[in-house]
C-alpha cells in the first residue's frame, strides 16, 4: 500500500477544460457538484482507501521566527502569490496506477453545464518509513 | 447496556473516590479505567448495582496504581480508613467538578475535554473522535489539564463556587457555561452526539445550582436542538431559517425551552444567554416566518448588544433591522457597524459573514448584481463548507437570474 496526496489548488494549476468559475454555475449544477465529490469520498471509505480530506480557506498569511523575545513577522496574503492549494484527499492505494485512476475520476466532477471540470490535481506521493527486508 | 447511565454516574463515582482520599487526578484516571472495563464486559454481564460496581473497579484500579507507585506507598493506609460516602453529597461532588473542570486556568479546548470527560463520563477515545484528533492527542491534552488544576483541589471543604476573590477558587458559574456553550456549538462528528450531551450536562448543572443564565443557557440549547431536524438537508447543506420546514421542529423541546426561559426572566436578572434564548424563542413563536416578531426581537437584540458590545451580535441586529424596518434601514445599520469597526484590528480579522448578511440585504433591496458579487465574496471567505456551498448556491441562484 502506497499513500498519495490529491492536490486541489485555487491558483497555480494549468486552467481546465471546462473553466467557469461556481458563482457562474446554475443552482442545481452546483448541487450536482457537492454531491459527487461527497459520493466520491464514501465510495473511497468503502474499499478502505480513503484516509483524509480537508478544505482550506483560501486567505494565509506567511509567518517566520525574528528572534529571540521578539513576536513573529508575519506578512501576505500575497495576492499575486502563483500557487494556493485549496484542499487535499489523501488515499492509501496499491499502484500508481490505480491512484492516477482515482485522480482522474476526482477531476471529472461535474462543473457548468453537468459537464465534467477536467480539472488538473496534483498527485504527490508520501516519503514512506524504510522496509525492513532491503536485500 | 444503559451507557447513559454509565456516564450519568461518572462524576459521582469520582465524587467517593475523593473523598476517601484520592486526589483528583488519580481518581479521574481509575474511574476512567472502569468506564473502559465497563463498557466492554457489562453487555455481556450487566451488573445489578452499577454506581457499587464502578466505585469497587474505580477503588481496586486507584490502589493499584498507587501500589505500583513506591514512593507513594504510605497512601494505602487510606485503604484502612474509607469513609462511607453519604448520598446527599454526590450533587455538591457533582458541582464542584464542573467547577474544576472549567477553571479559568485551563484553556477551552482543555476545559472541554476535561468536562466531556470526568463529568460527562465519556471515553478518551470518544473525545478524540468526537473533535477529530488522535487520541494520544486528546489524552495528553486531559493529562496536562489535569496537572494545570492539581493544585486546586476537589476536597469538600475547598473550591466554593461563587467564592469571590479567592486565587485558587474553582471557575465560575459564567466559565461554565461558555464550556458548555462551546460543547453545543462546536460539536463535530464521531459516535457521541456532542449537541445532546452538552444539554444533559446543562440540564444537570441547572438542577443543582439555581441561577438565571444557567436557566438561560439551557432554554438556548433546547430552542435550537428543536430545529435540528430542518436546519440541514440529506446532503448536509444547511436550510436558513426563514426555509425551515416549521413542522419539523421538535414542539416538546420548544414547549420546555420556553418554560425555563419565563422562569428565569421572571426572575429579572437578565444575562446575555436569557437575551439570546429570548430570540431564538421569538422565532419559535412563528408558524410561518413571515409572522416572525421583529420588532421585538430587534429590542433583544439592543438588550443583547448591551451586554456584550459585540460586533457579532451587532451584525445580527443589522439583520433583524432590516426585517422590522425594511431593507434600506438593515443596510444603515451595517453602515454604522462598518464605521465602527474600521480599524486595524477589524482589518486584520474581518467580522465572519459581514457579506452575507450585507448581500441579503442589497437583494431584499432589489440589488441583485451587488448581492451576487457579495454571495460570491461571502462564499470565498466562508468559515466552513457547508456555509461556502450556502452562499454559492445564493450567488449561483442570483447569476442566473441576471443573465439575459
Amino acid at each position: 500500500m502506497a499513500k498519495y496526496l490529491l492536490l486541489k489548488h485555487y491558483r497555480g494549476a494549468p486552467a481546465p477544460v471546462n473553466n467557469v468559475p461556481m458563482d457562474q454555475w446554475t443552482p442545481a449544477e452546483v448541487s450536482a457538484h457537492v454531491q459527487f465529490m461527497h459520493d466520491f469520498a464514501v465510495r473511497l471509505e468503502e474499499t478502505g482507501e480513503y484516509v483524509d480530506g480537508q478544505g482550506l480557506a483560501p486567505e494565509g498569511t506567511w509567518v517566520r521566527y525574528d528572534g529571540e523575545g521578539r513576536p513573529p513577522v508575519t506578512d501576505g496574503p500575497f495576492a499575486e502569490t502563483k500557487d494556493l492549494i485549496a484542499g487535499w484527499m489523501v488515499i492509501d492505494v496499491d499502484s500508481y496506477e490505480r491512484a492516477l485512476e482515482l485522480a482522474a475520476e476526482l477531476s471529472a466532477a461535474p462543473g457548468a453545464g453537468g459537464e465534467p471540470i477536467h480539472e488538473w490535481l496534483e498527485l504527490r506521493p508520501f516519503l514512506s518509513a524504510p522496509p525492513t527486508i532491503t536485500e | 447496556m444503559d451507557e447513559l447511565l454509565l456516564r450519568r454516574l461518572t462524576p459521582r463515582v469520582i465524587g467517593i473516590l475523593v473523598r476517601r482520599g484520592a486526589d483528583f487526578a488519580a481518581a479521574e484516571d481509575a474511574v476512567q479505567d472502569a468506564l473502559v472495563e465497563a463498557l466492554r464486559t457489562w453487555p455481556a454481564d450487566p451488573p445489578r448495582d452499577a454506581q457499587g460496581w464502578l466505585v469497587t473497579v474505580a477503588w481496586r484500579r486507584f490502589l493499584d496504581a498507587i501500589r505500583a507507585d513506591s514512593a507513594r506507598r504510605r497512601r494505602e493506609d487510606l485503604v484502612e480508613s474509607e469513609p462511607a460516602p453519604g448520598p446527599a453529597t454526590a450533587v455538591d461532588d457533582t458541582l464542584r467538578l464542573y467547577f474544576l473542570c472549567a477553571h479559568p486556568s485551563l484553556t477551552p479546548s482543555s476545559a472541554v475535554a476535561l468536562t466531556l470527560r470526568a463529568v460527562g463520563g465519556l471515553t478518551t477515545r470518544q473525545i478524540a473522535r468526537a473533535y477529530l484528533v488522535p487520541e494520544a492527542t486528546m489524552a495528553q491534552r486531559i493529562s496536562r489539564a489535569k496537572r494545570t488544576v492539581a493544585g486546586v483541589g476537589l476536597s469538600p471543604a475547598g473550591a466554593e463556587p461563587d467564592a469571590p476573590g479567592r486565587p485558587d477558587r474553582a471557575g465560575d458559574v459564567a466559565t461554565v457555561l461558555r464550556v458548555l456553550y462551546l460543547v453545543f456549538n462546536e460539536g463535530y462528528s464521531g459516535d457521541v452526539d456532542l449537541a445532546a450531551e452538552a444539554i444533559r450536562l446543562t440540564r444537570q448543572l441547572a438542577a443543582s445550582i439555581d441561577h438565571p443564565e444557567v436557566a438561560g443557557l439551557l432554554a438556548l440549547m433546547l430552542l435550537h436542538h428543536a430545529r435540528r431536524a430542518a436546519r440541514t438537508q440529506p446532503d448536509g447543506s444547511l436550510v436558513p431559517l426563514a426555509e425551515q420546514d416549521r413542522g419539523r421542529w421538535d414542539t416538546t423541546l420548544i414547549a420546555e425551552g420556553v418554560q425555563i426561559l419565563q422562569a428565569a426572566l421572571a426572575r429579572d436578572r437578565l444575562g446575555e444567554f436569557q437575551a439570546q434564548a429570548a430570540i431564538a424563542a421569538l422565532h419559535a413563536d412563528a408558524q410561518r416566518a413571515e409572522e416572525t416578531d421583529w420588532v421585538q426581537i430587534v429590542e433583544w437584540y439592543d438588550e443583547l448588544a448591551r451586554l456584550t458590545d459585540s460586533p457579532v451580535v451587532r451584525l445580527n441586529r443589522a439583520v433583524a433591522v432590516g426585517e422590522a424596518d425594511g431593507p434600506r434601514a438593515g443596510l444603515a445599520a451595517l453602515a454604522e457597524l462598518d464605521a465602527s469597526t474600521r480599524d486595524s484590528s477589524a482589518k486584520a480579522h474581518p467580522l465572519p459573514r459581514r457579506e452575507a448578511v450585507a448581500a441579503y440585504l442589497h437583494e431584499r433591496a432589489g440589488d441583485l448584481a451587488t448581492a451576487a458579487r457579495l454571495y460570491a465574496e461571502a462564499a470565498h471567505r466562508a468559515p466552513n463548507l457547508a456555509e461556502r456551498t450556502h452562499l454559492t448556491h445564493q450567488a449561483a441562484r442570483l447569476n442566473a437570474r441576471l443573465r439575459p
